[in-house]
């Protein structure tokens, strides 16, 4: 019952909400394209006029933005295919009658509460130091020799320790996904004469498709802009310098806005891709 | 007092015309039930008499008063949802109780009629639990005591059964019916299920497309339908319709005979047929017999007989009981 | 139907979820342990488990040196502040989303949520000038805006998807009840939405409290919150790992406690309705 009058009680309210976020979207995009446009190094005279796609042509030749994209992809590679994995074996195995599910499950999701800093830190000092932390500790047990986790493969270590954050988020999604399938067409698959590994390649993993698929979106684009994790381990050395991290160093260690700018657009771009995926299928469940 | 008239009222969603102009009157103290297929624009009807839909055009008086743009709550009507539509943070009492509340009644008046109510409907034992606590014929039974409380000029009913299994189905149609007869008051009640429409009606309005098919009771529905629509909707098992020389030769376009009104014989009748599926119900058995040159007919015998799976049989309609349509579908006198 | 499992397989179940689940557990678990050693036993090899003397002495000292309520205030002001102040913004316009529904509302819906994907560092410079010249930097007011602003297409979509499922029929029966649409909102709606309102913003104060990009490059001393204040152990005070923990297991505890209340909603909040 959709009058006039409702209509426009509905727009106003609505107003303040769409006012701000317009404003957070536009505002701050349209200062960082029109910097990536232009000579802007604060600490040395500011804003030096325009400059064209000089920023863009700098920030792509630049010796550190390949190896920065490499980073970027093993980082977020290696975490997805951790977690997605691992949390399809999880959820599988939680979805299981066993006792305790609850306590169990508390444990498992426990990780992603942890604030980023606390993780990263707890991590690097109390596990993969190499003289005191536990790894090194188990090593030594074993007669190995301690490993330092940090410098030797700096970037692997920063995705054990991204992953054990996220695992708890992909594998209560897909665990909500398997507890939305039909238990009766398994029951039917079995009759079918579908084994244990085929009832889980042709009815289980079918029906996962669609969470994995969220899980994977969702968890680009909050990887991408992984940040407090290199903040406090590495500080962007040894090979962990993601895009976000270079155009952070860009802009405010060294004060190179416009170079930054031309990054940060890069940025944008690449995580729009992945969202636009992401809102498609969005989208469509909210038809449903 | 509880009499309802719609004069020349449509409704249109957009550039959809779910009712096309119709009128219908609606007597104080009559059961009328509203039937048709699903989208038959039924339940549209009911919310437009409800005022939980703003009319396109035309007029609804209630008590010869017109109620056209009076607000739902102002109508003196109460509504049962085909979901029950109970508020699940109340209590059962505090459910029946909130329309008296709405009304600013006194606090003891409120008792007494919640009391009064929760003892008609057998729900005295479950006043202070919440609905999400109470099974579906109880909660059925919840939102019915919401509507009485208020005393209303009329009930009205959206297929209120059909979320309950069918032994449920079956005894809330029989309470309803009861509840009935002891307030006297107008119900309007909205089903798909002819069976419903069948034992509950004073009065039946038949809909399809937005349109009244026929008004009548449910025996002048079922002895003289208006049209082949009626005639096929109403009645279990459905009417056989025969077309072509066989119906001509009753002089009609299309004939239309229902299983009860065939005669079985396994030596002499005017067509030849072979069962095919026989359903034993025990009080009565379902055939299904293929003639040649004609669609299977449903013929209804009473208890049992001795025919089975592929025996040749004899068929006659009862001429006394048979239904002339002509091309139209329309009745012939 | 649930089918009966045999008590043998039920309890290999049991025995392997347990291990993994106290393995993904297990650095939070040694977190909490280490912060009521001594700084000695801390780094004890082999490691000491529970065969220690158990001290409080690290948590005294946290607090002494580095003034630690201050920051967990901090915490408390910009999580609680950011996902209050959303709320209120966000219920308006989530209500008349779900209840006035139009036709540009999807599209909104989803523009709203698009916001949620920008990545932070793409403006990090824009909104750093703004909080420059407008003195809001190092303050708990610019951070309570920022991480309203990052929030509030969640708070929207969380509080929109709780609205919707409140069915017509019953605000249809309130208003054949008699009921004004003041005393619709007050008994009927209002009860009904309040389980929702709570839960998201319970999961939006986690998310603000746990949020590491605005907040360590928006702040300095005077309104760091605790991942800000955790950052500082980097190095070298991150050395000293009784003291380390004992500062992590205060900043994480109240969340790890509030997250567990939310676990269903997580699901809900983070993955925009796209599983359910």
């Amino acid at each position: 019952m959709a009058t006039q009058h409702s209509r426009a009680a509905a727009r106003l309210m609505m107003a303040p909400a769409v006012v701000l976020l317009l404003g957070w979207m536009l505002v701050p995009l349209i200062m960082t394209l029109t910097f990536s446009f232009k000579k802007y190094l604060p600490l040395k005279g500011g804003d030096l006029g325009w400059v064209g796609f000089e920023n863009y042509i700098r920030f792509f030749t630049a010796s550190a933005f390949w190896p920065s994209v490499l980073s970027t992809l093993i980082l977020v590679g290696g975490v997805l295919a951790i977690t997605v994995v691992l949390g399809v074996l999880l959820a599988l195995l939680l979805d299981q009658p066993f006792w305790g599910q609850g306590i169990v499950r508390i444990l498992v999701i426990a990780p992603f509460f942890v604030m980023p800093t606390v993780s990263a830190l707890v991590w690097k000092n109390m596990f993969m130091d190499p003289v005191n932390g536990l790894f090194a500790h188990l090593f030594k047990a074993f007669g190995a020799q301690p490993y330092d986790w940090l410098s030797q493969s700096p970037l692997l270590s920063i995705i054990v320790i991204v992953a054990w954050q996220w695992l708890p988020f992909a594998t209560l999604i897909l665990l909500t996904a398997i507890q939305s399938l039909d238990s009766e067409q398994l029951e039917a698959a079995e009759m079918d004469g579908a084994p244990v590994l085929a009832r889980f390649g042709y009815i289980v993993l079918p029906h996962l498709a669609r969470a994995i698929t969220v899980v994977i979106l969702i968890q680009t684009i909050f990887l991408l802009s992984i940040f407090a994790e290199i903040f406090v381990t590495t500080q962007g050395s040894f090979g962990t310098k993601t895009l976000t991290y270079l155009i952070y160093q860009r802009v405010l260690e060294s004060q190179n806005v416009g170079l930054g700018s031309a990054g940060g657009i890069f940025a944008v771009i690449l995580a729009n891709i992945v969202a636009i995926f992401l809102m498609r299928i969005v989208g469509k469940n909210l038809d449903a | 007092m509880g009499q309802i008239t719609l004069n020349q009222v449509t409704k249109s969603f957009g550039d959809v015309e779910v009712i096309p102009p119709l009128d219908l009157q609606i007597n104080d103290g009559e059961f009328v039930v509203f039937v048709g297929p699903s989208g038959c624009g039924k339940s549209t009807l009911l919310r437009l008499i409800a005022g939980l839909e703003d009319v396109s055009s035309g007029e609804i008086a209630i008590d010869g008063t017109d109620a056209t743009h009076v607000q739902p709550a102002r109508r003196g009507l109460a509504m049962v949802f085909q979901s029950y539509a109970l508020y699940p943070h109340m209590s059962v009492r505090k459910n029946i109780a909130f329309p008296l509340k709405m009304a600013k009644m006194d606090k003891a008046e409120q008792d007494r009629r919640v009391a009064n109510a929760a003892k008609v409907l057998n729900l005295t034992d479950y006043l202070d639990r919440r609905p999400g606590q109470l099974s579906g014929g109880q909660r059925q039974r919840v939102a019915i005591g919401r509507a009485i409380v208020r005393e209303p000029a009329a009930f009205l009913f959206d297929e209120p059964l059909s979320n309950l299994d069918a032994a449920l189905r079956v005894n809330m149609r029989l309470e309803i019916s009861e509840l009935h007869q002891t307030l006297k008051t107008t119900m309007i009640y909205v089903t798909h299920d002819q069976v419903e429409a069948m034992t509950m009606a004073d009065k039946i309005v038949v809909l399809q497309a937005g349109r009244i098919e026929q008004v009548g009771s449910p025996l002048e529905l079922y002895n003289a339908p208006r049209n082949k629509f009626v005639a096929g909707f109403i009645g279990s098992p459905k009417m056989n319709f025969i077309d072509g020389a066989d119906a001509a030769q009753f002089g009609a376009h299309t004939i239309g005979i229902r299983p009860e009104h065939i005669t079985l014989s396994t030596t002499e009748g005017l067509w030849q047929g072979r069962v095919g599926v026989a359903e034993h119900l025990g009080s009565d058995t379902f055939l299904y017999v293929h003639v040649n040159g004609l669609d299977p007919l449903t013929v209804r015998v009473s208890g049992e007989v001795g025919v089975r799976h592929g025996d040749t049989v004899f068929l006659s309609p009862d001429p006394a009981k048979l239904h002339r349509f002509d091309a139209q579908g329309l009745r012939q006198s | 139907m649930a089918r009966r499992v045999s008590t043998r397989r039920k309890a290999i179940t049991t025995l392997a979820a347990w291990s993994v689940g106290f393995l993904i557990f297990f650095p939070i678990l040694w977190t909490v342990l280490t912060s009521f050693k001594t700084e000695a036993q801390a780094i004890a090899d082999p490691p000491l488990f529970l065969g220690f003397d158990w001290t409080l002495e690290n948590y005294a000292v946290v607090q002494e040196r580095s003034d630690y309520l201050r920051f967990l205030w901090n915490s408390v002001i910009i999580a609680g502040g950011s996902t209050l102040l959303g709320t209120m913004v966000a219920i308006p316009a989530a209500w008349a989303m779900a209840f006035v529904p139009g036709k540009k509302t999807k599209d909104i819906l989803l523009w709203m949520l698009s916001t949620k994907m920008l990545p932070a560092v793409g403006v990090l410079y824009p909104i750093y000038l703004i909080f420059i010249q407008l003195g809001l930097l190092d303050s708990r007011i610019g951070l309570v805006v920022v991480l309203m602003l990052c929030n509030l297409p969640i708070i929207v979509w969380m509080l929109y998807t709780y609205f919707k499922e409140i069915p017509g029929e019953i605000l249809e029966a309130a208003r054949m009840d008699g009921a004004t649409l003041r005393e619709e909102i007050l008994y009927v709606l209002t009860p009904m939405a309040v389980p929702g309102i709570a839960s998201t913003i319970l999961l939006n104060i986690i998310l603000a409290w746990n949020e590491a990009f605005w907040t360590l490059n928006l702040t300095a001393a005077k309104a760091a919150p605790l991942t800000a204040f955790i950052a500082s152990y980097s190095s070298p005070e991150g050395l000293f790992y009784a003291k380390l923990s004992a500062a992590s297991t205060l900043a994480i505890a109240p969340i790890l406690i509030l997250g567990w209340f939310s676990q269903k909603q997580l699901v809900r909040g983070l993955t925009f309705g796209a599983v359910k």
